[in-house]
Protein backbone atom coordinates (compact mmCIF):
# COMPACT_ATOMS: atom_id res chain seq x y z
CA UNK A 1 0.00 0.00 0.00
CA UNK A 2 1.38 3.41 -0.96
CA UNK A 3 1.83 6.12 1.65
CA UNK A 4 -1.03 8.05 0.06
CA UNK A 5 -3.35 5.06 0.22
CA UNK A 6 -2.38 4.42 3.85
CA UNK A 7 -3.11 8.05 4.64
CA UNK A 8 -6.52 7.79 2.94
CA UNK A 9 -7.32 4.56 4.76
CA UNK A 10 -6.45 6.17 8.10
CA UNK A 11 -8.60 9.19 7.26
CA UNK A 12 -11.55 6.98 6.36
CA UNK A 13 -11.20 4.89 9.51
CA UNK A 14 -11.14 7.98 11.67
CA UNK A 15 -13.39 10.47 9.91
CA UNK A 16 -15.77 8.55 7.64
CA UNK A 17 -16.52 5.04 8.84
CA UNK A 18 -17.61 6.00 12.38
CA UNK A 19 -20.09 8.55 11.02
CA UNK A 20 -21.44 6.92 7.86
CA UNK A 21 -24.39 5.24 9.59
CA UNK A 22 -25.49 8.48 11.23
CA UNK A 23 -25.11 10.43 7.99
CA UNK A 24 -27.28 7.81 6.33
CA UNK A 25 -29.99 8.09 9.00
CA UNK A 26 -29.86 11.90 8.96
CA UNK A 27 -29.74 11.90 5.14
CA UNK A 28 -27.08 14.54 5.26
CA UNK A 29 -23.31 14.91 5.43
CA UNK A 30 -22.41 17.95 7.53
CA UNK A 31 -20.63 20.77 5.74
CA UNK A 32 -17.64 20.39 8.06
CA UNK A 33 -17.26 16.74 7.04
CA UNK A 34 -17.46 17.63 3.36
CA UNK A 35 -14.90 20.37 3.92
CA UNK A 36 -12.67 17.98 5.83
CA UNK A 37 -12.74 15.49 2.97
CA UNK A 38 -12.09 18.21 0.40
CA UNK A 39 -9.10 19.33 2.45
CA UNK A 40 -7.50 15.90 2.06
CA UNK A 41 -7.13 16.64 -1.64
CA UNK A 42 -8.78 13.39 -2.72
CA UNK A 43 -11.65 15.21 -4.42
CA UNK A 44 -9.03 16.30 -6.93
CA UNK A 45 -7.93 12.70 -7.47
CA UNK A 46 -8.04 12.81 -11.28
CA UNK A 47 -7.46 16.54 -11.72
CA UNK A 48 -4.16 17.37 -13.43
CA UNK A 49 -1.28 18.04 -11.08
CA UNK A 50 -0.74 21.37 -12.86
CA UNK A 51 -4.14 22.43 -11.53
CA UNK A 52 -3.31 21.21 -8.03
CA UNK A 53 -4.89 17.79 -8.40
CA UNK A 54 -3.37 14.40 -7.70
CA UNK A 55 -3.30 13.43 -11.37
CA UNK A 56 -4.30 9.83 -10.72
CA UNK A 57 -4.98 7.36 -13.50
CA UNK A 58 -7.99 5.08 -13.67
CA UNK A 59 -6.50 2.24 -11.63
CA UNK A 60 -5.40 4.39 -8.70
CA UNK A 61 -8.62 6.37 -8.85
CA UNK A 62 -10.59 3.14 -8.78
CA UNK A 63 -8.79 1.94 -5.68
CA UNK A 64 -9.64 5.20 -3.91
CA UNK A 65 -13.30 4.54 -4.72
CA UNK A 66 -13.09 1.01 -3.37
CA UNK A 67 -11.66 2.24 -0.07
CA UNK A 68 -14.20 5.02 0.26
CA UNK A 69 -17.09 2.90 -1.01
CA UNK A 70 -16.47 0.30 1.68
CA UNK A 71 -17.10 2.95 4.32
CA UNK A 72 -19.65 5.34 2.85
CA UNK A 73 -21.30 5.16 -0.56
CA UNK A 74 -22.71 8.65 -0.11
CA UNK A 75 -19.30 10.28 0.23
CA UNK A 76 -18.01 8.04 -2.56
CA UNK A 77 -20.84 9.32 -4.76
CA UNK A 78 -19.56 12.86 -4.24
CA UNK A 79 -16.16 11.74 -5.46
CA UNK A 80 -17.90 10.11 -8.44
CA UNK A 81 -19.81 13.12 -9.72
CA UNK A 82 -17.12 15.65 -8.79
CA UNK A 83 -14.57 13.60 -10.74
CA UNK A 84 -16.91 13.30 -13.72
CA UNK A 85 -17.06 17.08 -13.93
CA UNK A 86 -13.29 17.39 -13.45
CA UNK A 87 -12.79 14.97 -16.32
CA UNK A 88 -15.26 16.80 -18.55
CA UNK A 89 -13.58 20.17 -17.97
CA UNK A 90 -10.11 18.67 -18.43
CA UNK A 91 -11.03 16.84 -21.62
CA UNK A 92 -13.48 19.22 -23.26
CA UNK A 93 -12.82 22.59 -21.66
CA UNK A 94 -11.20 25.53 -23.40
CA UNK A 95 -7.91 26.76 -21.90
CA UNK A 96 -9.87 29.55 -20.21
CA UNK A 97 -12.43 27.12 -18.77
CA UNK A 98 -9.70 24.82 -17.50
CA UNK A 99 -7.85 27.71 -15.91
CA UNK A 100 -11.01 29.05 -14.31
CA UNK A 101 -12.49 25.86 -12.90
CA UNK A 102 -9.89 23.14 -12.45
CA UNK A 103 -7.87 24.61 -9.55
CA UNK A 104 -11.04 25.14 -7.51
CA UNK A 105 -12.43 21.74 -8.40
CA UNK A 106 -9.12 20.06 -7.62
CA UNK A 107 -8.88 21.66 -4.19
CA UNK A 108 -12.53 21.05 -3.44
CA UNK A 109 -13.02 24.79 -2.91
CA UNK A 110 -16.15 24.25 -4.98
CA UNK A 111 -18.23 21.08 -5.28
CA UNK A 112 -19.57 19.91 -8.61
CA UNK A 113 -22.57 17.90 -9.75
CA UNK A 114 -23.60 16.15 -12.96
CA UNK A 115 -27.04 17.22 -14.15
CA UNK A 116 -28.18 14.90 -16.92
CA UNK A 117 -31.25 13.02 -15.63
CA UNK A 118 -34.67 14.61 -15.89
CA UNK A 119 -38.07 13.61 -14.52
CA UNK A 120 -38.92 11.92 -17.82
CA UNK A 121 -35.39 11.08 -19.02
CA UNK A 122 -33.10 8.48 -17.46
CA UNK A 123 -31.24 5.97 -19.61
CA UNK A 124 -32.37 7.62 -22.86
CA UNK A 125 -30.06 10.59 -22.29
CA UNK A 126 -30.29 11.94 -25.84
CA UNK A 127 -33.99 12.66 -25.23
CA UNK A 128 -33.35 15.45 -22.69
CA UNK A 129 -35.93 18.21 -22.75
CA UNK A 130 -34.14 21.00 -20.88
CA UNK A 131 -33.72 23.76 -23.44
CA UNK A 132 -30.83 26.14 -24.05
CA UNK A 133 -31.84 29.03 -26.27
CA UNK A 134 -29.29 31.44 -27.71
CA UNK A 135 -29.83 34.73 -25.96
CA UNK A 136 -27.63 37.68 -26.88
CA UNK A 137 -24.04 36.65 -26.19
CA UNK A 138 -25.06 33.63 -24.13
CA UNK A 139 -27.84 31.13 -23.54
CA UNK A 140 -31.02 30.95 -21.55
CA UNK A 141 -31.61 27.56 -19.90
CA UNK A 142 -35.04 26.32 -18.93
CA UNK A 143 -36.06 22.90 -17.71
CA UNK A 144 -35.90 20.46 -14.85
CA UNK A 145 -33.21 18.04 -13.71
CA UNK A 146 -33.78 15.28 -11.16
CA UNK A 147 -31.81 12.87 -8.98
CA UNK A 148 -28.79 15.15 -9.02
CA UNK A 149 -26.22 13.76 -6.59
CA UNK A 150 -25.08 16.44 -4.11
CA UNK A 151 -27.26 18.82 -6.12
CA UNK A 152 -28.37 20.31 -2.83
CA UNK A 153 -24.93 21.75 -2.11
CA UNK A 154 -23.01 21.70 -5.42
CA UNK A 155 -21.57 25.04 -6.47
CA UNK A 156 -21.21 24.09 -10.11
CA UNK A 157 -23.36 21.82 -12.24
CA UNK A 158 -22.54 20.24 -15.56
CA UNK A 159 -25.95 20.67 -17.16
CA UNK A 160 -27.03 19.02 -20.38
CA UNK A 161 -29.56 20.97 -22.40
CA UNK A 162 -30.90 20.88 -25.92
CA UNK A 163 -29.81 23.55 -28.39
CA UNK A 164 -30.71 23.79 -32.08
CA UNK A 165 -27.70 21.55 -32.72
CA UNK A 166 -28.80 18.92 -30.18
CA UNK A 167 -27.80 18.05 -26.60
CA UNK A 168 -25.07 20.38 -25.37
CA UNK A 169 -23.11 20.64 -22.12
CA UNK A 170 -23.00 23.77 -19.95
CA UNK A 171 -21.17 24.68 -16.76
CA UNK A 172 -23.78 26.37 -14.60
CA UNK A 173 -23.05 28.04 -11.28
CA UNK A 174 -25.83 27.29 -8.85
CA UNK A 175 -25.66 30.83 -7.49
CA UNK A 176 -27.06 32.19 -10.75
CA UNK A 177 -30.56 33.67 -10.86
CA UNK A 178 -33.00 31.14 -12.26
CA UNK A 179 -31.50 28.12 -10.47
CA UNK A 180 -33.76 26.60 -7.82
CA UNK A 181 -32.93 23.42 -5.91
CA UNK A 182 -35.28 21.16 -4.00
CA UNK A 183 -33.81 18.43 -1.81
CA UNK A 184 -34.99 14.86 -2.45
CA UNK A 185 -35.26 12.72 0.66
CA UNK A 186 -36.25 9.22 1.77
CA UNK A 187 -34.56 7.33 -1.03
CA UNK A 188 -33.82 3.64 -0.60
CA UNK A 189 -30.06 3.96 -0.34
CA UNK A 190 -27.03 6.25 -0.62
CA UNK A 191 -29.25 8.39 1.55
CA UNK A 192 -26.67 11.01 2.52
CA UNK A 193 -25.90 11.94 -1.08
CA UNK A 194 -28.03 15.06 -0.75
CA UNK A 195 -29.96 14.52 -3.97
CA UNK A 196 -31.83 17.44 -5.43
CA UNK A 197 -34.21 18.33 -8.17
CA UNK A 198 -32.81 21.32 -10.02
CA UNK A 199 -35.17 23.73 -11.74
CA UNK A 200 -33.82 26.12 -14.33
CA UNK A 201 -36.07 29.03 -15.21
CA UNK A 202 -34.67 31.37 -17.82
CA UNK A 203 -31.25 30.86 -16.28
CA UNK A 204 -28.89 33.01 -18.31
CA UNK A 205 -25.35 31.80 -18.78
CA UNK A 206 -22.56 33.40 -20.81
CA UNK A 207 -21.37 31.82 -24.06
CA UNK A 208 -18.24 30.54 -22.34
CA UNK A 209 -20.40 28.40 -20.05
CA UNK A 210 -20.81 25.99 -22.95
CA UNK A 211 -18.49 23.00 -22.61
CA UNK A 212 -17.50 21.40 -25.90
CA UNK A 213 -19.22 21.85 -29.20
CA UNK A 214 -22.97 22.34 -29.56
CA UNK A 215 -24.79 19.08 -30.21
CA UNK A 216 -22.02 16.85 -28.86
CA UNK A 217 -22.98 17.06 -25.20
CA UNK A 218 -24.28 13.52 -24.86
CA UNK A 219 -22.22 11.85 -27.58
CA UNK A 220 -18.88 12.96 -26.25
CA UNK A 221 -19.05 14.96 -23.00
CA UNK A 222 -21.62 12.90 -21.10
CA UNK A 223 -20.43 9.52 -22.35
CA UNK A 224 -16.82 10.31 -21.58
CA UNK A 225 -17.72 11.53 -18.08
CA UNK A 226 -20.04 8.58 -17.49
CA UNK A 227 -17.20 6.22 -18.29
CA UNK A 228 -15.34 7.61 -15.28
CA UNK A 229 -18.56 7.52 -13.28
CA UNK A 230 -19.10 3.85 -14.08
CA UNK A 231 -15.55 3.04 -13.11
CA UNK A 232 -16.05 4.85 -9.81
CA UNK A 233 -19.32 3.03 -9.12
CA UNK A 234 -17.82 -0.34 -10.09
CA UNK A 235 -14.89 0.04 -7.70
CA UNK A 236 -17.24 1.46 -5.06
CA UNK A 237 -19.32 -1.69 -5.38
CA UNK A 238 -16.21 -3.79 -4.85
CA UNK A 239 -15.68 -1.81 -1.67
CA UNK A 240 -19.21 -2.66 -0.52
CA UNK A 241 -18.69 -6.34 -1.26
CA UNK A 242 -15.36 -6.39 0.61
CA UNK A 243 -16.95 -4.76 3.64
CA UNK A 244 -19.83 -7.25 3.58
CA UNK A 245 -17.33 -10.09 3.52
CA UNK A 246 -15.30 -8.63 6.37
CA UNK A 247 -18.30 -7.93 8.60
CA UNK A 248 -20.16 -11.18 7.98
CA UNK A 249 -16.97 -13.26 8.21
CA UNK A 250 -16.08 -11.76 11.57
CA UNK A 251 -19.64 -12.18 12.79
CA UNK A 252 -19.81 -15.79 11.65
CA UNK A 253 -16.62 -16.59 13.56
CA UNK A 254 -17.84 -15.04 16.77
CA UNK A 255 -21.54 -15.93 16.81
CA UNK A 256 -22.47 -19.35 18.23
CA UNK A 257 -25.70 -21.25 17.58
CA UNK A 258 -26.48 -24.91 18.39
CA UNK A 259 -23.14 -25.09 20.18
CA UNK A 260 -21.21 -24.22 17.04
CA UNK A 261 -19.78 -21.10 15.54
CA UNK A 262 -21.90 -19.87 12.59
CA UNK A 263 -18.89 -20.26 10.33
CA UNK A 264 -18.85 -23.98 11.05
CA UNK A 265 -22.31 -24.41 9.53
CA UNK A 266 -22.00 -25.54 5.95
CA UNK A 267 -24.72 -23.27 4.58
CA UNK A 268 -22.99 -20.23 6.07
CA UNK A 269 -19.64 -21.37 4.66
CA UNK A 270 -21.24 -21.60 1.22
CA UNK A 271 -22.46 -18.00 1.43
CA UNK A 272 -19.05 -16.80 2.58
CA UNK A 273 -17.35 -18.69 -0.24
CA UNK A 274 -19.60 -17.18 -2.91
CA UNK A 275 -19.06 -13.76 -1.40
CA UNK A 276 -15.29 -14.20 -1.39
CA UNK A 277 -15.01 -15.45 -4.97
CA UNK A 278 -17.45 -12.96 -6.46
CA UNK A 279 -15.78 -10.09 -4.64
CA UNK A 280 -12.37 -11.16 -5.96
CA UNK A 281 -13.77 -11.57 -9.48
CA UNK A 282 -15.39 -8.14 -9.36
CA UNK A 283 -12.14 -6.61 -8.17
CA UNK A 284 -10.20 -8.22 -10.99
CA UNK A 285 -12.71 -7.08 -13.61
CA UNK A 286 -12.42 -3.54 -12.27
CA UNK A 287 -8.63 -3.66 -12.26
CA UNK A 288 -8.57 -4.93 -15.85
CA UNK A 289 -11.01 -2.28 -17.06
CA UNK A 290 -9.01 0.43 -15.33
CA UNK A 291 -5.77 -0.87 -16.78
CA UNK A 292 -7.22 -0.78 -20.31
CA UNK A 293 -8.51 2.72 -19.65
CA UNK A 294 -5.09 3.86 -18.49
CA UNK A 295 -3.61 2.49 -21.71
CA UNK A 296 -6.18 4.27 -23.89
CA UNK A 297 -7.46 0.96 -25.22
CA UNK A 298 -10.84 1.34 -27.01
CA UNK A 299 -12.00 -1.91 -25.39
CA UNK A 300 -11.96 -0.10 -22.06
CA UNK A 301 -15.46 1.36 -22.48
CA UNK A 302 -17.06 -2.06 -22.80
CA UNK A 303 -14.85 -3.46 -20.04
CA UNK A 304 -15.81 -0.65 -17.67
CA UNK A 305 -19.44 -1.43 -18.48
CA UNK A 306 -18.86 -5.14 -17.75
CA UNK A 307 -17.06 -4.30 -14.51
CA UNK A 308 -19.88 -2.00 -13.39
CA UNK A 309 -22.49 -4.60 -14.26
CA UNK A 310 -20.76 -7.47 -12.50
CA UNK A 311 -19.43 -5.60 -9.49
CA UNK A 312 -22.76 -3.98 -8.61
CA UNK A 313 -24.56 -7.33 -8.88
CA UNK A 314 -21.86 -8.96 -6.78
CA UNK A 315 -22.21 -6.20 -4.18
CA UNK A 316 -25.96 -6.73 -4.01
CA UNK A 317 -25.57 -10.49 -3.60
CA UNK A 318 -22.85 -10.04 -0.99
CA UNK A 319 -24.96 -7.56 0.96
CA UNK A 320 -28.03 -9.81 0.77
CA UNK A 321 -26.06 -12.73 2.15
CA UNK A 322 -24.36 -10.55 4.75
CA UNK A 323 -27.74 -9.47 6.09
CA UNK A 324 -28.83 -13.12 6.09
CA UNK A 325 -25.76 -14.24 8.02
CA UNK A 326 -26.23 -11.53 10.64
CA UNK A 327 -29.95 -12.31 10.94
CA UNK A 328 -31.90 -9.79 13.03
CA UNK A 329 -28.64 -7.98 13.81
CA UNK A 330 -28.13 -7.56 10.06
CA UNK A 331 -31.44 -5.76 9.81
CA UNK A 332 -30.60 -3.30 12.58
CA UNK A 333 -28.62 -0.08 12.38
CA UNK A 334 -26.18 -1.56 14.93
CA UNK A 335 -24.35 -3.18 12.02
CA UNK A 336 -23.55 -1.62 8.65
CA UNK A 337 -24.82 -4.42 6.41
CA UNK A 338 -28.42 -3.20 6.08
CA UNK A 339 -27.06 0.12 4.81
CA UNK A 340 -24.65 -1.68 2.50
CA UNK A 341 -27.58 -3.67 1.08
CA UNK A 342 -29.64 -0.54 0.43
CA UNK A 343 -26.64 1.21 -1.10
CA UNK A 344 -25.76 -1.77 -3.30
CA UNK A 345 -29.23 -1.77 -4.85
CA UNK A 346 -28.77 1.86 -5.88
CA UNK A 347 -25.48 0.96 -7.55
CA UNK A 348 -27.34 -1.38 -9.91
CA UNK A 349 -29.41 1.55 -11.17
CA UNK A 350 -27.09 4.55 -11.36
CA UNK A 351 -24.57 5.35 -14.13
CA UNK A 352 -26.62 3.30 -16.57
CA UNK A 353 -29.06 0.75 -15.23
CA UNK A 354 -27.72 -2.77 -15.32
CA UNK A 355 -30.33 -3.61 -17.96
CA UNK A 356 -28.79 -0.97 -20.26
CA UNK A 357 -25.39 -2.53 -19.67
CA UNK A 358 -26.83 -5.99 -20.41
CA UNK A 359 -28.23 -4.78 -23.73
CA UNK A 360 -24.92 -3.29 -24.71
CA UNK A 361 -22.77 -6.16 -23.43
CA UNK A 362 -24.93 -8.73 -25.20
CA UNK A 363 -23.55 -7.36 -28.47
CA UNK A 364 -20.08 -8.34 -27.31
CA UNK A 365 -21.34 -11.79 -26.38
CA UNK A 366 -22.89 -12.24 -29.82
CA UNK A 367 -19.96 -10.73 -31.69
CA UNK A 368 -16.80 -11.32 -29.66
CA UNK A 369 -13.85 -9.05 -30.21
CA UNK A 370 -11.19 -11.16 -31.99
CA UNK A 371 -8.47 -9.28 -30.13
CA UNK A 372 -9.78 -10.59 -26.80
CA UNK A 373 -7.94 -13.64 -25.44
CA UNK B 1 -5.87 1.45 -51.05
CA UNK B 2 -4.64 3.69 -48.26
CA UNK B 3 -2.47 1.74 -45.79
CA UNK B 4 -4.83 2.66 -42.92
CA UNK B 5 -8.00 1.51 -44.67
CA UNK B 6 -7.84 -2.13 -43.61
CA UNK B 7 -7.20 -1.22 -39.96
CA UNK B 8 -10.09 1.23 -39.80
CA UNK B 9 -12.40 -1.10 -41.69
CA UNK B 10 -11.55 -4.02 -39.39
CA UNK B 11 -12.31 -1.95 -36.29
CA UNK B 12 -15.61 -0.69 -37.67
CA UNK B 13 -16.61 -4.17 -38.85
CA UNK B 14 -16.35 -5.42 -35.26
CA UNK B 15 -19.16 -3.04 -34.34
CA UNK B 16 -21.16 -2.74 -37.54
CA UNK B 17 -22.86 -5.95 -38.58
CA UNK B 18 -24.84 -6.93 -41.63
CA UNK B 19 -23.56 -4.15 -43.84
CA UNK B 20 -20.74 -4.20 -46.35
CA UNK B 21 -19.19 -0.88 -45.48
CA UNK B 22 -17.92 1.26 -48.34
CA UNK B 23 -15.11 3.73 -47.73
CA UNK B 24 -17.44 6.68 -48.14
CA UNK B 25 -20.44 5.29 -46.21
CA UNK B 26 -21.65 7.70 -43.51
CA UNK B 27 -21.81 5.48 -40.44
CA UNK B 28 -23.62 8.17 -38.44
CA UNK B 29 -26.30 8.76 -41.09
CA UNK B 30 -26.73 5.00 -41.48
CA UNK B 31 -27.53 4.75 -37.77
CA UNK B 32 -24.60 2.53 -36.80
CA UNK B 33 -23.19 4.84 -34.15
CA UNK B 34 -24.60 5.15 -30.66
CA UNK B 35 -22.97 7.48 -28.18
CA UNK B 36 -20.94 4.71 -26.55
CA UNK B 37 -19.51 3.64 -29.88
CA UNK B 38 -18.69 7.24 -30.78
CA UNK B 39 -16.36 7.40 -27.77
CA UNK B 40 -14.91 3.99 -28.62
CA UNK B 41 -14.18 5.24 -32.12
CA UNK B 42 -12.38 8.32 -30.82
CA UNK B 43 -10.38 6.18 -28.39
CA UNK B 44 -9.50 3.76 -31.18
CA UNK B 45 -8.25 6.55 -33.42
CA UNK B 46 -6.09 7.97 -30.64
CA UNK B 47 -4.65 4.62 -29.61
CA UNK B 48 -4.21 3.08 -33.03
CA UNK B 49 -2.67 6.04 -34.82
CA UNK B 50 -0.96 7.78 -31.88
CA UNK B 51 -2.73 11.06 -32.51
CA UNK B 52 -4.53 13.29 -30.03
CA UNK B 53 -8.13 14.13 -30.79
CA UNK B 54 -8.25 17.69 -29.53
CA UNK B 55 -11.39 19.48 -28.50
CA UNK B 56 -11.66 21.24 -31.85
CA UNK B 57 -11.29 17.88 -33.63
CA UNK B 58 -14.35 16.44 -31.90
CA UNK B 59 -16.53 16.90 -34.91
CA UNK B 60 -18.72 14.16 -36.34
CA UNK B 61 -17.40 15.12 -39.79
CA UNK B 62 -13.97 13.76 -38.84
CA UNK B 63 -15.39 10.34 -37.99
CA UNK B 64 -18.36 9.74 -40.25
CA UNK B 65 -16.72 7.44 -42.81
CA UNK B 66 -13.58 5.41 -43.41
CA UNK B 67 -12.40 8.08 -45.85
CA UNK B 68 -13.00 10.88 -43.35
CA UNK B 69 -11.25 9.05 -40.52
CA UNK B 70 -8.20 8.41 -42.67
CA UNK B 71 -8.15 12.01 -43.88
CA UNK B 72 -8.34 13.21 -40.28
CA UNK B 73 -5.57 10.89 -39.07
CA UNK B 74 -3.35 11.83 -42.01
CA UNK B 75 -3.90 15.52 -41.31
CA UNK B 76 -3.18 15.14 -37.59
CA UNK B 77 -0.08 13.03 -38.20
CA UNK B 78 1.28 15.72 -40.53
CA UNK B 79 1.03 18.27 -37.72
CA UNK B 80 -0.50 21.73 -37.78
CA UNK B 81 -0.87 23.49 -41.08
CA UNK B 82 2.09 25.84 -41.69
CA UNK B 83 1.56 29.52 -41.06
CA UNK B 84 1.03 31.54 -44.25
CA UNK B 85 4.32 32.99 -45.48
CA UNK B 86 5.07 36.68 -45.70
Amino acid sequence: MSADAAELRAYIERHVEPHAGRWDREQHIPAAALRGFADTGWLGAIAPTAAGGRGLGAREFGRVNALLGAACSSLRSLLTVHSMVIHAVTRFGSPAQRERWLPRLASGAILAGFALSEPEVGSDAAAIQTAAVADGDGYSLTGGKRWITFGEVADLLLVFARTDAGPTAFLVETSLPGVRRLPIRDMLGVRASMLAAVHLEDCRVPADARLGKPGLGVTFVAQSALDWGRLSVAFGAVGIARRCLAVSGAYAEQRRQFGQRLCDHQLIRRMLTDMLVETRAAGLLCERAADLKDRGDPRSLAEVSAAKYYATRAASRAATDAVQILGANGCSPDYPVERLLRDARIMEIIEGSNEMHQLSLAEHALHPDPTEP
Amino acid sequence: MHPYTATVREFLARHIRGHQLQDSDDIFALGFVNSLFAMQLVTFVEAQFAVTVDNEDLDIDNFRSIDRIIAFVTRKAAGPAPEPGP
